[in-house]
């Protein structure tokens, strides 16, 4: 029975917004906070009581082919407590700062947030492919608003690109959802999936390629990876974070997942793609990243080489792997919007994104240059901080599955992204410019949400842990390893 | 004689006619949204269509004093409300999310399909209202002024 609330709460949010504010932002402020904790409070809850079982709630009291299916396993409920959690800390990085964007209309801004967090909330929770598709536009829609929400040109010019990718890639979505559809006769996805053993073969591979192209570009994998950059860096911080900390694993990764292991049966070609390309996305970002001066288009880049680990661990297709990635989902989610939220502090008091403009920091800005020095080792893979051991794993895991030149390039990578930070932390932070002292610091809601992130990057090594690991990670591991064993959750047969 | 905003006097009077009927024809596809095609959706639009249709002839200004776009606007996002609260009271009577808990009714009656013609009702408000903000929204927007 939770699991309509985590769609509801956060929908009954955005409208009741635009309903009650008026000229003032400060009750969308309270109703979007309210909303988010509680979300995170069910979405924990749900997480920790569900351990290895799958519930399943069926809208408008109709039976499963018939009706719109939520599923609540390991996976869904781990990666809503993921999207939540970084809602929370987004708005509480957003409240100084998009009142310093935008003078007024600020409560739009929580309105549009809310529901990409019900775009997201319902990608995750669904079982159904089509509503699916439509929780997917309801996040995006939100977003393409989102990203111009600052209201300049390069703004509404890095919003409209992205408005294009996302149209593409949903048109391929939709093609492909209708192929399936015609193929098999029903839209839910343990029926599709159930039903698909048992048709033309090909139809997974013409239908792979589709949500190949179509969920790829939505995960920003190497060569669907274009409009990354531009929408990332161009968007308000709090949105940045939001967009590469979550919204590019929920629409992307999750549902790629989800569809090429439980629906599909996890075929070796496909792992081998997620393979080739989660390597080549590492390298490409990362030396793409090397050459930015721009510290969120250089973030934004890292997104892209991030990602390439998940698809990697992914593609690996063996439980250590597929641990590593699941790991590496959170800890990228914890560490990128932390460095996000570093450079919308900077950008805010100092007014520059421009690296070799930054310098003494460390003087000016003390917490985010602390917390951005933690991000930055937890990025780049240093012990103890959680990078190092999700990084770890998947090393090991390509390794122990055969594929040493793959590990070889996630090392290499991985020391590129090392050298990528100590540029941003030496030039960046610590850099030699003398930067007199601003008026105006980080608010408290600004510092409050980067030491949260902060501690949590090292607090979630603690995740590896096996006792902890047995409750928390594993459980995720074990839906996605056992495949099409999602048909017998689901259906109860 | 004086030309004013909008288009000329013979759109303007075939508009004032003809406005009322396609509401009403609108209302007619909304209310029947269960028994025949069409429903909230396709109703609101046409609604919406018609309001649209008072905007062109007579021009945005005339719109802004004749009708309180705030107002439209609280409509539009009160009916969504609406419609969530109408499916949580599905969940408290006892069914799903939206499920259906008022007697259907007999077959082909204009009152039956129980929560069926309310929730058209609902969808109807939030589609014509938003069409029709939206597209206002547009008419007045300008990129080098900025939203307001």
């Amino acid at each position: 029975m939770i699991l309509p609330f985590l769609i509801i709460i956060p929908l009954l949010a955005a409208f009741l917004i635009t309903l009650i504010s008026g000229e003032k932002d400060n009750w969308a402020i309270v109703l979007s906070i309210l909303a988010v904790i509680s979300l995170l409070a069910l979405a924990l809850f749900s997480f920790f009581t569900t351990g290895n079982d799958t519930f399943i709630y069926e809208m408008s009291g109709w039976k499963i082919p018939l009706t719109i299916c939520l599923v609540q396993d390991a996976f869904s409920m781990y990666m809503l407590v993921i999207v939540n959690l970084i809602a929370l800390t987004s708005l509480m990085f957003s409240v100084t700062y998009i009142r310093h964007i935008a003078a007024e209309g600020a409560w739009k801004y929580y309105a549009l947030f809310m529901l990409l967090v019900t775009g997201m909330n319902g990608v995750i929770a669904t079982g159904d492919i089509f509503n699916l598709f439509v929780f997917m536009e309801i996040a995006l829609f939100s977003t393409y608003a989102l990203v111009a929400f600052g209201g300049k040109a390069e703004e509404y010019e890095a919003a409209f690109k992205y408005a294009v990718m996302g149209s593409i890639s949903s048109t391929l979505i939709l093609l492909g959802i209708g192929v399936l559809y015609s193929a098999t006769s029903t839209l839910t996805m343990a029926n599709i999936a159930a039903i698909l053993p048992t048709i033309n073969p090909q139809v997974v591979f013409w239908v792979g390629a589709l949500f190949l192209a179509g969920f790829g570009l939505k995960a920003a994998i190497m060569p669907f990876h274009a409009w990354l950059p531009d929408a990332h860096s161009s968007a308000p911080a709090p949105i940045s974070a939001m967009l590469s900390g979550v919204l590019i694993k929920a629409l992307g990764v999750y549902v790629m997942v989800r569809i090429f292991f439980n629906i599909f049966g996890g075929l070796a070609v496909f792992n081998t793609i997620f393979m080739v390309l989660g390597t080549v996305s590492i390298m490409i970002g990362v030396l793409l990243a090397l050459g930015q001066w721009d510290f969120k288009r250089l973030l934004a880049y890292h997104s892209i080489s991030q990602i390439g680990y998940i698809i990697l661990g992914f593609g690996l297709a063996n439980p250590l792997g597929i641990l590593g990635a699941v790991f590496h989902l959170l800890n990228h989610a914890l560490f990128k919007s932390l460095l996000f939220y570093n450079a919308g502090s900077v950008e805010m008091i100092l007014g520059t994104r421009n690296l070799k403009k930054m310098g003494n920091m460390t003087k000016i800005l003390p917490v985010t240059s602390f917390t951005s020095m933690v991000a930055s080792l937890s990025i780049a893979g240093m012990p103890p901080f959680n990078g190092f051991f999700s990084k770890l794993i998947i090393i090991v895991a390509a390794i122990q599955a055969g594929h040493p030149v793959f590990a070889f390039w996630a090392v290499l990578g991985s020391l590129f992204t090392l050298a990528s930070f100590m540029k941003v932390q030496r030039y960046g932070f610590r850099g030699e410019n003398k930067i007199e002292k601003p008026d105006v610091g980080a608010s408290r809601g600004m510092k409050s949400a980067m030491i949260i992130l902060a501690v949590l990057c090292l607090v979630s090594s603690a995740l590896i842990i096996p006792g902890i690991r047995e409750v928390t990670l594993d459980p995720v591991v074990t839906v996605i390893m056992n495949k099409t064993g999602y048909i017998h959750e689901v259906l109860g047969r | 004689m004086k030309q004013t905003e909008g288009m000329t006097l013979i759109v303007k009077t075939v508009t004032r006619v003809s406005v009322w009927l396609i509401v009403l024809y609108g209302i007619y596809i909304i209310m029947h949204g269960h028994l025949s095609p069409g429903g909230g959706f396709a109703g609101g639009v046409i609604i919406a269509l018609a309001l649209l249709n008072v905007m062109l002839a007579y021009g945005g200004n005339f719109v802004k004093r004749w009708v309180n776009i705030g107002f439209l606007h609280d409509i539009e996002s009160s009916s969504a409300a609406i419609f969530l609260a109408m499916g949580i009271l599905g969940m408290a009577m006892g069914g799903g999310f939206l499920a259906n808990f008022i007697s259907k009714g007999q077959l082909f009656h204009l009152l039956s399909a129980g929560t069926i013609p309310i929730l058209n009702i609902i969808i109807s408000a939030k589609v014509s209202m938003g069409l029709f903000v939206v597209v206002w929204a547009l008419s007045i927007f300008h990129l080098d002024k900025g939203g307001k």
